[in-house]
């Protein structure tokens, strides 16, 4: 371990080093920049992370973040809400609104269910999606899955379709251009915009 | 039904194979028969360590040691195998290198593979190996291993089933866990991983089967011409559950898994009988018996491996004369000095006995002497 000559840049490093992808000399690196800018600046930086973790919410209805209770996407009268899409996590969201293509809400569900890593139905916002389709079933026309192309991903979607089958409200599936395993994340956003434009209603075949 | 003609087929062989630091290969270039190429030496002197790196170019991994960065020379940082190879009129160069605590690189023609999985099966490979008892002695994993693995090779959509039914049953069993620790039985979160299994263990098993519809004639074939003898061999698929009933199947072993915290009927259970006149020939067949079954069972893998690609495989025999009585090895290698099959490398600790068997064959066979992780001598008996 390197010893610095104080004990403030010390700790500055190590809290930097924390970060994903973030090495001991990458750290230093941050930090010296940092020094070496405008004290307003810096201060600036720091109240920008500190009240994100403090004052962020959540979307009451969708879950995505979000500063008010219920986010803008939900707020905006011009989404269409007659169409929701379902999402792993919030990366997601910021992937589909990228492409341009997709007008309606989403729901983040938080994950995907895997009992290997103690991701069970419950853990998932898959009750209050329940409840959000039985609250609008008059408005709700249809509900896009849009998880990940895994196993894993197709499982979730079986879950999701039985749970949601009573409502009869419509369920697509988005098209598999995605290479199985892509997360949505990676994929580019013209294709990932393809994907959701080619939409099919969900059948009962996990695999296919 | 496949065909299985075996006359004259196209034909691949290793042209040349270069070691470096691999194993106890300092550094070592050779030049191969299009037919036999023998090795011998002593124990450790080497000479499975050459098949080993033959091995490396098809499958991208070693036989005898899975863990690459002990493939690499004693106190050395890296190794690379390479070998020219002639397909179908065509000459492809494979590279595959190792430097330690770095990924392992593999090239074709100088283009390194996005995945290794895309080279697997390319330059398909045959392995007879002393390992191979555990066919018939070790457990039912070990038989399925050798179906799926014969079955992958012609039918990607196998393979993919089989890696989702897989991942689908550690989900299961991992949920059958969890509902024991918490003392909860929930039927919705147990039914999704149900279908998984259902949907995908319908299809390997219809292919199973259909597999050996065809594989058990080729297989008979073979048995049949290496022991000489009029014995009845066959092979029964047992299955716990048919295609038709397997819904029924799973569901009625619900309470069971519930209890044993695991999935107890499925594809994963399945087990193949080798039977000779009647009897399990694990208990039954004399070492000889068991032996001839073990190599017709390769030999059909050979056939069924040959008429999906194209062309000849590579045969590997490693070190597999000395548990085999003198006139079983006669046979079996008149069998493959014929045409239908192509190139075969050999290890053997005897240098004159090999020398004496491919004489009396008189098919046409390179001999590397081993010494010390060096080729010490070469030799060429020419077809007569
Ligand atoms: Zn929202």
């Amino acid at each position: 371990m390197e010893t610095f000559s104080s004990r403030l840049l010390q700790a500055a490093v190590e809290e930097f080093s924390r970060l994903p992808g973030i090495g001991k000399k990458t750290a230093l690196r941050l930090v010296l920049h940092l020094l070496r800018q405008e004290k307003e600046d810096v201060i600036r930086f720091s109240e920008a992370i500190s009240r994100l973790r403090q004052e962020v919410i959540y979307c009451t209805q969708c879950h995505n973040i979000s500063d008010q209770a219920l986010c803008e996407i939900c707020r905006s009268p011009r989404r269409d809400n007659t169409v929701i899409c379902v999402v792993e996590d919030i990366r997601d969201v910021i992937a589909i609104e990228n492409t341009g293509q997709f007008h309606g809400l989403y729901h983040v569900l938080g994950g995907i269910i895997s009992p290997m890593d103690g991701i069970g139905p419950n853990d998932l916002a898959i009750d209050s999606l329940q409840q959000r389709v039985e609250k609008n079933k008059e408005t709700i026309q249809e509900v896009i899955l849009a998880l990940s192309t895994t196993m894993e991903g197709d499982t979730t979607n079986f879950y999701l379709f039985k749970k949601l089958k009573p409502y009869h409200v419509g369920i697509s599936v988005i098209a598999r251009g995605i290479a199985i395993g892509d997360d949505l994340e990676y994929a580019d956003e013209v294709t990932l915009g393809r994907s959701i434009i080619n939409r099919t209603p969900y059948q009962n075949s996990l695999t296919k | 039904m496949l065909n299985f003609d075996l006359s004259k087929s196209p034909f691949m062989h290793c042209k040349e194979l270069s070691l470096v630091n691999f194993k106890n290969y300092q550094e070592a270039n050779l030049g191969f028969s299009e037919k036999f190429n023998c090795f011998a030496g002593n124990n450790g002197a080497g000479k499975t360590n050459v098949l080993d790196a033959i091995y490396y170019l098809s499958f991208c991994k070693s036989f005898a040691n899975p863990v690459d960065s002990q493939n690499i020379r004693f106190e050395e940082d890296f190794f690379v195998v390479q070998g020219k190879y002639q397909v179908n009129g065509q000459e492809d160069d494979l590279y595959c290198g190792l430097k330690r605590n770095q990924r392992k690189v593999f090239k074709r023609n100088k283009k390194e593979y996005d995945r290794l999985s895309d080279h697997i099966g390319v330059y398909p490979l045959v392995l007879l190996s002393p390992g191979d008892t555990q066919l018939i002695l070790g457990g039912s994993e070990d038989r399925r291993k050798f179906i799926d693995g014969v079955i992958s090779q012609y039918n990607k959509e196998y393979l993919q089933r089989l890696l989702t039914y897989n991942r689908a049953l550690q989900q299961r069993n991992a949920l059958l866990k969890v509902f024991a620790e918490k003392r909860r039985f929930d039927e919705a979160s147990l039914e999704i991983w149900d279908e998984q299994l259902i949907q995908n263990g319908v299809y390997i098993l219809k292919e199973r089967k259909l597999f050996f519809r065809d594989f058990l004639p080729v297989f008979n074939n073979y048995y049949a011409t290496l022991s000489g003898e009029n014995e009845t061999v066959t092979i029964e698929y047992q299955a716990a559950a048919g295609e038709d009933n397997y819904r029924e199947k799973l569901l009625e072993a619900r309470e069971r898994d519930r209890i044993a915290q695991y999935t107890t009927m499925g594809i994963h259970k399945d087990d193949l009988l080798f039977m000779i006149n009647g009897n399990p020939v694990k208990k039954f067949g004399s070492q000889g018996q068991q032996k001839s079954f073990i190599i017709a069972l390769k030999l059909a893998q050979f056939a069924f491996t040959k008429k999906v690609k194209g062309f000849t495989p590579i045969l590997l025999f490693d070190d597999v004369f000395d548990k085999l009585d003198a006139e079983r090895v006669q046979h079996l290698m008149q069998l493959v000095s014929k045409e239908d099959f192509g190139q075969v490398f050999v290890s053997d600790t005897h240098a004159s006995r090999i020398e004496k068997l491919f004489k009396s064959i008189g098919a046409e066979c390179k001999i590397f002497i081993v010494d010390q992780g060096s080729i010490a001598k070469t030799k060429t008996i020419n077809a007569q």
